[in-house]
């Protein structure tokens, strides 16, 4: 009796379950998903466990269309394993032979099954091989796309993180710049100082830009956006450490019409320790007893 | 995995609920708290100058999606007057009705697409896009 | 329909804006603090809008309205509390609230008041613009 392709499948996976399981486990056993010792073969047993049941019910079912409705459970599950991949590292080749390395297992049990069988096993093989490669390619699809959130993610912590807003006084704070700015992480640091101006109940904020090499027009722009808005809010911002090239880009934008700037991060302190009505003072009798 | 939803236009009111509607669809997509001020401001803009200028219309709410990024867009609607000379209303300070001027060029700097047809006696079509 | 209410607190008037508002609400508020700066003699408007999530041009320009009317009458307005992300749209959109002067809160907008007041008691009055030394 000859049968065709899906019935074949069908068969081959409810009957021969144990020994393609067997098959796919030695296959991960010796891929490199494990040697990188980033996963437990326990683990990689359950996932696989998981995973070829659900292919089962979603064939048995009646579905040969990976991308249709039977599939769902499925490709969420495979979805979770890719992104965790993605997470914990793994390369993609790696990831994307959790999926392919069950091909030749369940290869091997089609051909057991169909026996003599030419056209249903040729027939059943071509269909295991459009779900599996479809499966593979969702996975790649899911893990390319979890990189970039990481990939996304990480580079706004960098932003978060490379640039502190620091209190100098009661009611000053200053934001000392260092690196290259570009328009996102500009974005970020002048959002981060308005909300501290907020949280800290500043006066004035000195933006220092001594560590900035260049500031191009966008930059500049959004420097001086920074400093309207903090100005709306109620508070004064002082740029300082301004190099003479950047002074020249600021100008040519007519930014020193708006803009308290100060040489140095120390003249700016003065200027806003004064503005918030408080003198720095040398403790002369100090200073003539240590000269004695 | 569009999701559209349309709101009326015709009164003070309508426009209040346009941007409570536009901020909670901003949470949705999850839009960062500046992106979602300038895009809800935005949408107070365009409300406006449909309740205003157009005599009332709509808005259409879109939820849309290319590749991983998700975005927002709003299509605003009216069959009013419509604009002669678009380019003069984009124009900062430009108005005429009683506005500051700046409502289609302000609106245009807070989306990250912008798009206006209008045909005078016929109607006037803005849509904006904001992306995640 | 609803009106926002205005308190009375020395020479000073203070409005907290709590609501989104309405654009009608927005005219009617315009119109009660000019008849309220002429009837108490106020000689300071305070405007409190940290509750406000967005001030698009409409409201801008009820601000700045409401600031030319108050020195016509003689009194400063001084807007306080503007949240980050509103005070970041308004630039984007391009509003400048000329002629209204800032504070980051309720406190330091009555300081702002009070030593206007103070200062035209001793007989220092004239223009009352920022120190910019």
């Amino acid at each position: 009796m000859s049968m065709d392709g899906a019935g074949v499948l069908k068969r081959t996976l409810t009957e021969d379950e144990a020994a393609i399981l067997d098959a796919w486990n030695a296959s991960l056993q010796g891929g490199t998903s494990l040697q990188s010792g980033r996963i437990r073969m326990a683990e990689l047993q359950t996932q696989a466990k998981a995973v070829f049941s659900q292919l089962r019910n979603a064939i048995v079912s009646g579905g040969l269309d990976a991308d249709g409705e039977h599939f769902v459970p499925l490709r969420e599950s495979l979805a979770d394993i890719s992104r965790s991949r993605a997470i914990q590292g793994f390369t993609p080749t790696d990831t994307a032979n959790f999926v392919f390395s069950l091909k030749e297992p369940i290869f091997e049990a089609l051909r057991r099954m169909s026996a003599a069988d030419d056209s249903g096993f040729a027939a059943s093989v071509l269909a295991a091989g459009k779900i599996l490669d479809r499966l593979g390619l969702q996975t790649m699809e899911v893990f390319l796309a979890s990189r970039e959130e990481v990939i996304g993610r990480q580079g706004q912590e960098i932003a978060e993180l490379s640039t502190p807003v620091v209190r100098l006084w009661d009611g000053i704070l200053a934001l000392p710049l260092i690196g290259t700015l570009d328009s996102a992480r500009t974005g970020v640091v002048m959002e981060n100082l308005l909300q501290a101006i907020v949280d800290e109940e500043a006066e004035i904020a000195i933006i220092d830009i001594t560590g900035v090499p260049t500031v191009d027009t966008l930059v500049a722009q959004h420097l001086l956006k920074t400093v309207a808005a903090a100005r709306l809010m109620g508070a004064d911002c002082i740029v300082s450490g301004i190099r003479p090239q950047i002074a020249q880009t600021m100008v040519h934008l007519g930014v020193e019409l708006n803009v308290v700037s100060k040489a140095t991060l120390a003249d700016a302190f003065a200027v806003a320790l004064r503005r918030t009505g408080r003198k720095i003072v040398r403790q002369q009798t100090a200073s003539t007893e240590e000269r004695r | 995995m569009t999701k559209a939803e349309t709101l009326p236009i015709r009164s003070g009111d309508d426009v209040v609920r346009v941007r409570q509607r536009v901020r909670t669809l901003c949470i949705e997509i999850g839009l960062g708290l500046v992106d979602q001020t300038k895009f809800v401001t935005a949408a107070s803009e365009l409300a406006r100058n449909t309740l205003d200028y157009g005599g009332g219309g709509d808005v259409r709410a879109e939820v849309v999606q290319t590749g991983t990024r998700k975005g927002l867009r709003l299509t605003f609607e009216d069959e009013g007057p419509g604009i002669a000379d678009i380019e003069q209303a984009l124009t900062d300070h430009f108005t005429s009705g009683g506005g500051l001027g700046l409502g289609l060029g302000g609106a245009k700097r807070l989306s990250n697409e912008f798009h206006i047809e209008s045909t005078p006696g016929v109607g006037t079509r803005v849509t904006v896009v904001r992306w995640k | 329909m609803d009106r926002i209410p205005i308190l009375k607190l020395g020479g000073a008037l203070i409005v907290t804006i709590q609501v989104d508002m309405q654009d009608r609400l927005a005219i009617a508020l315009e119109e009660d603090l000019s008849a309220m700066i002429a009837r108490t003699g106020a000689r300071g408007v305070l405007i409190e809008i940290s509750a406000l999530e967005i001030v698009d041009s409409f409201i801008g320009r009820m601000l700045v309205s409401i600031a030319a009317v108050s020195r016509v009458l003689d009194a400063e307005t001084v807007v306080a509390g503007m949240r980050p992300a509103v005070a970041i749209t308004l630039v984007e959109l391009g509003l400048e609230l000329t002629g209204i002067r800032t504070a980051l809160n309720v406190e330091r907008g009555m300081a702002i008041i009070q030593s206007r007041i103070a200062e035209e008691g001793e007989g220092h009055g004239g223009d009352w613009d920022r120190d910019e030394s």
